[in-house]
């Protein structure tokens, strides 16, 4: 068990830290929440000054384009892009950590070739096709279909919770091609262009008042078969090679965030006096005790995937499990602390209480988790 | 970074695991714990500690483990120690383990297991009539009947200062009765068949055994972590989750069996009781809880925020 980092990682780091210092001041002013073109142009921009600088991909293998990173170094970059207050990967999310990596690993060469390095420059954005208004927590009964035609495939049906589908040039999209075979044995991955006819985008509002994610329409859309990652009714494999937590990292800069809000929230108690309230720093003092034991699973889950040569492990759902929970209880916890302004949307904390209530939803629901775990991890039989 | 346990660090755990299985297996739990049953249930006197146990523990480096080599212990650390008592915690093994341990290279005969060493932590003694030693003020000490038919207990009106070791310790133990009340719970609803199927295929009691795992590595990279820093705040913290996770995973344990797990003949009632009595020791989950909510001001005044 060692928990210090070697002389290369901490090099590592004081680079990268100096970078940061010299990059971050001269970035652009960050675009409204509604300004879609603005942040495509914003995130891209970012993305563009990693790939100069070399830490685009960090975490990708050398021969997809990326810097074949240690976990390890994964971490020491997501944890110090946090803590100096950098832009978050936002519209490259897909392309980097998603579509980007499942193309390396079930792509042909001509299509790595055209796919991967724009991800990397900053040059094309994904989104991803994948939930339906019927498939949700059950995404492999997706219905979206998909008929041979000639050289292409003709695309109908419709996606949801779409996130950056306003401003982005492919979609990662599972389709149906065999509607006879079992549910996980008729779907088939495609890249479609999301210039394409037939596509409707229409923003869907969230609880925050936000719109951040899409309905997507798909009406005879045509998608060349060139465009297929892997064999036809093989997609879900072709998904499921990268559909899980990356290698521990998935959360690293929200847990860095989340303890920087928590000291926050102990100054502004401090300040108008809630401090004084003993079960709520009582509870601050927990939320404590949470975070640093959520940081100390991420390095666990990261030693633990290093030495497993990347792989990333159903551990995963044991801290989106925890995590998601923790983060809600959190802005629970600003809400008691802000007293009456808990309800005033100018406050940040505010916002972000409104936005936390997806935590335990997203990405597969907790419900969804407890199953991964109880049956993959504990060895319960599954059930019906 | 590799926050991973070693070889040698498996090597010891399996060491430990091995020696408790024969040495302190069910078997040898439930003739210390006797039948209960009868007019005398919960009133029969606690069973004396095994002292041949004890000098076997003290054989095998579990007091001296952390004593220097040239003072004859066997010179490892923390991380160490934490895993021996996890081992201890995960087989109930009952005697004032956290005392004696910390008594070795002080007390003569702790390290060795010759000499049975109690302390108060907390305002709580335990094992006071077994131990040949007592460390800490007893003056006016009371005997409790205790809850834990393993740990007889005594209560006394002068707190003992709160020891770091001590706390990191017991929250080793509790991580592994939780981890032991988890591997419990998920067997028998595996096993235990109700409306023609093992229970466990319902998701009512799959979540339940779900979240046990989560409290159980939650706590245990907190316990493992605070071993290798050594950090009070970092013991703190796990040790509130550490207390959660045991707590917690016994009553959950209890729930999945069901009636059976209402019984004297389960042993989840002894992890049960065993966890209620190890998160009274040291300064209590209010302290822990205090110090760590100072934390985060003098840190974010620290790092400038």
């Amino acid at each position: 068990m060692d928990l210090s980092y070697s002389a290369e990682d901490e090099e590592f780091r004081a680079r990268l830290r100096k970078w940061l210092g010299e990059v971050l001041p001269g970035l652009p002013a960050k675009p409204s929440a509604d300004d879609w073109p603005g942040r495509r142009a914003y995130d891209l921009g970012w993305q563009r000054l990693l790939y100069d600088a070399g830490y685009a991909g960090l975490h990708w293998s050398v021969d997809a384009g990326g810097r074949g990173a240690t976990p390890t170094r994964h971490l020491i970059f997501l944890e110090e892009t946090e803590k100096a207050g950098a832009p978050y990967v936002g519209a490259n999310f897909v392309g980097l950590l998603h579509a980007g990596p499942t193309i390396a690993a079930e792509g042909s060469a001509r299509q790595r070739a055209r796919w991967l390095p724009p991800v990397l420059r900053g040059e094309e954005v994904w989104c991803q096709g994948f939930s339906e208004p019927d498939a949700g927590s059950d995404l492999a009964s997706l219905r979206t279909r998909a008929w041979r035609d000639g050289d292409d495939y003709v695309v109908s049906g419709s996606k949801i919770w779409t996130s950056h589908a306003e401003v982005a040039d492919w979609c990662e999209l599972l389709v149906r091609t065999d509607a006879q075979a079992p549910k996980h044995r008729g779907i088939t991955w495609l890249a479609m262009p999301m210039d394409a006819p037939g596509i409707t985008v229409r923003p869907l509002r969230t609880l925050a008042g936000s719109a951040e994610f899409a309905e997507v329409f798909l009406d005879e859309v045509r998608v060349p078969v060139a465009n297929r990652v892997g064999e036809e009714n093989d997609g879900w494999r072709v998904t499921m090679v990268t559909l899980s937590f990356e290698r521990g990292t998935a959360f690293v800069g929200e847990v860095v965030a989340c303890r920087r809000v928590l000291g926050e929230l102990a100054r502004e108690a401090r300040k108008n006096g809630r401090w004084d309230d003993v079960p709520l720093r009582r509870r601050l003092g927990r939320l404590n005790a949470e975070f640093r034991a959520l940081w100390r699973l991420t390095q666990w889950n990261v030693s633990e995937s290093e030495r497993g040569g990347g792989v990333p492990g159903v551990g995963g759902s044991v801290f989106k499990l925890r995590y998601s929970q923790a983060r809600q209880e959190l802005y629970d916890a600003a809400a008691e602390v802000l007293g009456p302004e808990a309800l005033d949307l100018g406050r940040e904390w505010t916002v972000d209480r409104l936005s936390s209530l997806s935590y335990t939803i997203a990405a597969g629901t907790s419900q969804i988790q407890r199953n991964i775990v109880a049956e993959r991890i504990l060895g319960l039989p599954k059930g019906r | 970074m590799d926050f991973q346990l070693t070889d040698d660090q498996r090597a010891l755990r399996a060491g430990v695991r091995e020696l408790l299985v024969r040495r302190f297996g069910r078997e040898r739990l439930r003739a210390a714990v006797g039948p209960g049953g009868g007019g005398s249930a919960g009133r029969r006197a606690v069973g004396g500690l095994d002292r041949a146990l004890w000098r076997e523990l003290g054989e095998a480096g579990f007091f001296a483990l952390r004593l220097p080599e040239e003072r004859g212990g066997v010179g490892l650390g923390l991380p160490e120690a934490v895993l021996a008592f996890e081992e201890a915690g995960r087989a109930l093994l009952p005697g004032p383990l956290v005392a004696t341990h910390l008594a070795a290279g002080e007390v003569p005969g702790a390290a060795t297991g010759t000499c049975v060493v109690a302390a108060v932590d907390g305002s709580l003694v335990e094992w006071l009539d077994e131990a040949d030693v007592v460390r800490g003020d007893v003056g006016g000490a009371v005997a409790l009947r205790s809850v834990d038919p393993l740990t007889p207990l005594h209560r006394v009106p002068r707190a003992a200062p709160p020891d770091p070791v001590a706390a990191l310790l017991t929250a080793a133990e509790q991580l592994g009765s939780a981890a032991w009340t988890c591997a419990l719970a998920v067997q028998h609803a595996r096993t235990r068949e109700q409306f023609g199927q093992p229970i466990g295929a319902f998701q009512a009691v799959k979540h339940l055994c779900s979240e046990m795992l989560v409290r159980v590595e939650v706590a245990r990279a907190a316990v493992y972590a605070a071993a290798v820093t050594g950090d009070p705040l970092d013991i703190a913290a796990a040790r509130l989750l550490a207390d959660e996770a045991a707590e917690r995973g016994a009553r959950d344990c209890l729930q999945v069996h069901g009636g059976m797990g209402f019984t004297w003949e389960s042993d989840v009632h002894l992890h049960l009781k065993r966890a209620w009595s190890r998160a009274r020791r040291g300064e209590g989950a209010a302290a822990a809880e205090e110090a760590l909510a100072e934390d985060l001001l003098t840190s974010a005044a620290r790092s400038g925020a």
